[in-house]
């Protein structure tokens, strides 16, 4: 190992200028693949990810149908091109397990029992990855999954929470994952005050994972109301551009 | 975990007597099932224990091998977890590629291990950038009765304790194993404690029937120093903040009585 670098100054500054509980910058954008029943597209500090939802739609496999639900089915996925060295394109074992964990924080907030025999499928594309990919990949499905029209008991936002250069921070980037001393992501529905998708690796003390998950908590409230302002955005879009035709 | 068939009628009685607080084995909310450690049991593999908690049973071999370091790491050992639910430790099992479950039970005891950073990695390199070992922890699930995360984390460290690593020579560059061993370099024990949230209530180390039942489940792993080095939610429900909180103070404690019995063992 290298000397360690410095990833927070003495003024409790990170290296892209942000303060311990600031996110980085979030764009969120609804509706953007014209074939998917639902989509979005989100950009947090250096993560563009796209997410895209088929379904209710009929079963393939026929046999993985559930009699009293509909079957949920998740792909996170990272394009190989997306980090510094060449990622295969095959879901690596790291993805197999994301999938499953982002599958389970989706899987209390949708309605599944009003569509039975039927499967929805929520496609994840990583296409450049900047730390926190889950998470982001999280905010940006449940906009899709939203956009598509599935019946949700909430929106779900993520974020992560983390200890840096022995502070505890929100929303940690490529270097600070990768450098930092902890990380924990965290899936939130905020009506619910229910966590749905939690994993912690690194070394923090039990009060330290305390502040950690409330402040992931936190970052989560704040992503929450970007998520519902996005949705708005698009009908918004929509009205405006059908006021101009009338007016023409 | 897998799906097994749990009637209504047992799914019912499960919680219910999980919200009186007992449980149909009898156990308290708190509880673990009894555990028990046999170490060194596969002779050829230079590390091995096998794990009974309660009817789980989960057999750990440790295989020490020479390989090219990972470029970010070139002065460190390679650590693998693999997890195979071989076909005759449940009806639910199928032989096959590894499937999401076998894939999240071994990376979360990986996690636990990597984390605490319980194998000294660095003292596993033997030329830098070239020439390191790797070690190979498989875990083999050989009776699945629910809990596998606790009972491969207990299995995995204990074989790891007793595993041997060949001495060598080095003569330009060319490795000579010597027909001695060293003791496998380790700096901490990393313990894992599994929670079933059923009906907003906690229980630890869920049986199968349990898991079947559970809304959600977490697993909270601490090293040594007593510090959280792993943690992982599963399952289709959510936790609420509070019961997170609960669970790490409750896990602190019972992660210090199941260290005991693997130093013992």
């Amino acid at each position: 190992m290298t000397e360690k670098m410095v990833l927070i100054n003495e003024e409790g500054i990170r290296t892209d200028g942000r303060k311990p509980s600031e996110l980085r910058p979030i764009k969120l954008e609804v509706g953007i693949l014209s074939n998917a029943d639902g989509s979005a597209y989100i950009e947090q500090g250096k993560n563009k990810i796209l997410a895209a939802v088929y379904g209710p739609r009929e079963v393939h496999p026929r046999h993985m149908a559930l009699p009293d639900k509909a079957l949920l089915r998740c792909r996170y996925h990272m394009a190989p091109f997306s980090v510094e060295e060449r990622k295969s394109p095959a879901p690596s074992r790291r993805e197999m397990e994301l999938s499953k964990v982002i599958r389970e924080a989706f899987e209390p907030t949708i309605f599944l029992e009003k569509f039975p025999r039927t499967s929805i499928d929520l496609f994840i594309e990583v296409l450049q990855a900047d730390g926190g990919t889950r998470c982001a990949g999280v905010t940006v499905a449940s906009l899709a999954l939203a956009d598509a029209g599935i019946p949700m008991k909430d929106l779900i936002a993520a974020c992560a929470a983390g200890k840096v250069g022995g502070k505890i921070v929100l929303d940690l980037n490529d270097i600070e994952d990768k450098e930092g001393e902890a990380d924990v992501p965290v899936a939130y529905m905020p009506s619910f005050d229910a966590v749905s998708l939690l994993q912690m690796d690194g070394l923090l003390t039990g009060e330290e994972f305390q502040q950690a998950l409330s402040l992931a908590i936190e970052g989560c409230r704040q992503i929450y109301i970007l998520q519902k302002e996005a949705l708005k955005a698009k009908y918004q879009a929509i009205k405006e551009s059908v006021e101009v035709a009338e007016q023409e | 975990m897998t799906s097994v068939m749990v009637s209504r009628i047992r799914r019912q009685q499960i919680a219910q007597l999980i919200d009186d607080g007992k449980r149909l084995d009898g156990r308290g909310l708190k509880d673990y099932r009894s555990t028990q450690i046999e170490s060194g049991i596969i002779g050829k593999a230079e590390g091995s224990a096998r794990v009974r908690l309660g009817k789980t049973e989960v057999m750990v071999g440790v295989k020490i091998d020479i390989g090219e370091p990972f470029s970010d790491r070139p002065n460190e050992g390679v650590l693998t977890t693999n997890a195979e639910f071989v076909p005759l430790a449940s009806p639910e099992f199928e032989a096959g590629p590894p499937g999401e479950e076998s894939v999240e039970l071994a990376r979360v005891v990986d996690r636990g291990i990597r984390e605490s950073k319980a194998v000294d990695l660095e003292k596993l390199c033997i030329i830098p950038g070239k020439k390191v070992f790797v070690v190979f922890i498989d875990v083999y699930v050989l009776n699945h009765d629910g809990n596998l995360i606790d009972a491969s984390t207990l299995a995995s460290i204990a074989a790891l304790m007793n595993t041997k690593v060949f001495r060598y020579e080095l003569k330009e560059e060319e490795i000579k194993k010597k027909p001695e061993f060293v003791k496998l370099p380790l700096k901490d024990i990393p313990i894992s404690v599994t929670f079933a949230s059923i009906n907003g209530k906690l229980i630890v180390d869920p049986w199968l029937d349990e898991e079947e039942v559970m809304d959600a489940r977490l697993t909270i792993s601490f090293s040594n120093s007593g510090k959280i080095c792993a943690m992982q939610k599963g399952g289709s429900g959510t936790l609420l903040p509070q019961q997170i909180i609960e669970a790490v103070n409750i896990a602190k404690e019972k992660a210090e009585e199941l260290r005991e019995i693997v130093v013992k063992s």
